[in-house]
């Protein structure tokens, strides 16, 4: 069996919907186009039910119970409300919030504006892996701390915080956890009680489900949580999040969260062998490659590997036919390369040299090692071009250059 | 990024990729940038000390296509030329031969800049004479 092209290997930056969530989807946008609030007709009937099963899904592949699930536009709009949210509901309890440095945008960001606003902000480093620890988070704590902001996984480098050492304490200090799980749901088991998570933000679009839905889990109880809306209107979602329920996109959300409860297992085992095999037959192969993030502690799918003396950019277009992402400069337009990786403490050069491999649910043994193949011969070329590989062959300390930076 | 159809050509099959012997008086060589910038560039002339005809050149470069395909054709452009003729090649002529997109002209400039630096070192030594190997040569080269 041979590989079809291009190939996608860039499941951590968005997945394929099922085509069985779509032709779950379908009837919601012909037939049973109702809004969900309407009370006085059965489309509307027909649409809150169908929200309603959604909800129940979602809620059964997290552990949590329907009423805690809160549908937003994604993850972006999840992580805002939740700290955001949050952080003005609780204002007279204190203003310290708790992250760390690897988080994505929409956490930084978002706790960067709180700063702006007079809030104190603590962002932990991590350690070479990229993780932080229950003792740090413990340590950052104060009695002005109001929420602890830990991703679940690392979308780049597909790290796993110890989501449950830190929700545990969390319960301890009384301080509010919320977890940005995008890259985890529906690839690693979560239960939000078993974890002591009281927000959890998740997004359709990473789990074989559609763009532009997403959902927060606000528990309900053991803490109550409440949270100051960010949006106003119809005061939908218990109030917390206004705006008509998109109904079809809830409902493709509902189906890829059943999807994944019923067959996670098998698949995370299906992706890593994968992974493994892309892994090990690309660092076979190639001297001076390294993976960053965590050797175990890391997604099933997610592989991001430095390979020396190559610049990322350049890689990715010699592997044309495949999609991947590159934490080099390059591809981004600020011309600087990977705060995550920079987080971890992996030098510039490495991090312009690093290449995100991201197999997912649709992947192939025929399109990895395609994929593997091409990578070997591409960085080899590349090398027999880079003027830094034949000073390293000859033995010349890249570091002991004095490099003209620019 | 969508890259131009001579960027593609350049990177896909580079011209003139390879060393001479730092140490010969005849070659010139410049290297710049920096690993950590993501790019750096190593471009080495080979002239005729007779005519001052740049009569083959030859470049290495860690970078993205843009970078390699810059280099690429600065190789090009300069074999058959004369040293003072070589100077005056300007990256904007690099950007829009390659159709190269603004955030790109950096990759050009660090081209133009790889070029000066190989006919300078050329340049020192001739200045330098005897013995032509004690001339500064760039660390590493």
């Amino acid at each position: 069996m041979t590989a079809k092209m291009p190939v996608y290997m860039d499941n951590n930056a968005t997945t394929r919907t099922d085509p069985r969530v779509v032709d779950a989807m379908l009837p919601y946008f012909l037939e049973k186009f109702g809004n969900s609030a309407s009370r006085n007709h059965p489309f509307g009937w027909e649409a809150e039910a169908a929200v309603e099963d959604g909800r129940e899904q979602i809620a059964a592949l997290i552990g949590a119970s329907a009423k805690e699930v809160i549908f937003t536009s994604g993850a972006t709009e999840s992580n805002n409300l939740a700290i955001k949210g949050v952080a003005a509901m609780y204002k007279k309890k204190g203003n310290h919030v708790v992250t760390q440095a690897t988080e994505h945008k929409a956490v930084l960001d978002t706790c960067k504006r709180l700063e702006r606003d007079g809030y104190q902000v603590t962002y932990l480093p991590v350690d070479q892996y990229g993780r932080v620890s229950a003792e740090q988070v413990r340590e950052a704590i104060t009695d002005k701390t109001v929420l602890v902001s830990i991703m679940a996984a690392n979308n780049e480098i597909g790290t796993l915080q110890p989501i449950k050492a830190i929700g545990r304490l969390c319960k301890e200090k009384g301080v509010l956890f919320h977890t940005d799980a995008v890259q985890v749901v529906g690839k690693v088991p979560v239960d939000v009680e078993d974890m002591g998570i009281d927000l959890l933000s998740l997004s359709a679009h990473k789990m074989y489900g559609p763009k532009g839905i997403g959902a927060l889990y606000v528990r309900k109880k053991d803490p109550r949580v409440r949270l100051e809306p960010q949006i106003d209107g119809g005061g939908h979602e218990r109030g917390m999040r206004s705006g008509t329920l998109p109904v079809p996109l809830i409902v493709g959300l509902g189906k890829a969260s059943e999807l994944c409860r019923l067959e996670m297992a098998e698949e995370s085992q299906r992706t890593f062998r994968l992974r493994e095999r892309l892994r090990s037959k690309i660092m076979g192969e190639l001297p001076e490659s390294y993976l960053n993030g965590h050797p175990e502690e890391r997604l099933p799918g997610n592989a991001n590997i430095s390979f020396a003396y190559v610049e990322g950019e350049g890689l990715m277009m010699g592997i044309k036919d495949v999609a991947v992402s590159s934490g080099s400069a390059c591809t981004s337009a600020s011309l600087e390369p990977s705060y995550v990786l920079r987080a971890l403490g992996v030098g510039d050069e490495l991090a312009h040299s690093s290449i995100r491999f991201g197999i997912g649910r649709f992947n192939t043994e025929a399109e990895v090692d395609f994929v593997a193949d091409l990578v070997v011969r591409e960085v080899s070329r590349l090398r027999e071009m880079s003027p830094l590989y034949e000073m390293a062959q000859q033995g010349i300390d890249l570091k002991k250059i004095e490099w003209a930076h620019h | 990024m969508p890259y131009s159809d001579k960027v593609l050509e350049h990177y896909n099959n580079p011209r003139n990729v390879g060393s001479f012997d730092a140490q010969d008086p005849s070659v010139g060589t410049g290297l710049v940038g920096a690993p950590e910038c993501g790019d750096v560039m190593r471009l080495q002339i080979k002239v005729n000390p007779g005519t001052g005809v740049i009569e083959d050149a030859k470049f290495k470069t860690f970078g993205c296509g843009s970078a390699i395909a810059s280099s690429s054709l600065a190789t090009e452009w300069l074999k058959g030329k004369t040293v003072d003729e070589a100077l005056g090649i300007k990256n904007t002529e690099i950007v829009e031969e390659l159709a190269l997109p603004p955030v790109k002209v950096h990759c050009s400039v660090l081209a133009e800049d790889a070029i000066k630096a190989a006919i300078a070192n050329y340049q020192q030594k001739q200045d330098a004479e005897v013995p032509a190997d004690a001339a500064a040569e760039p660390v590493g080269v």
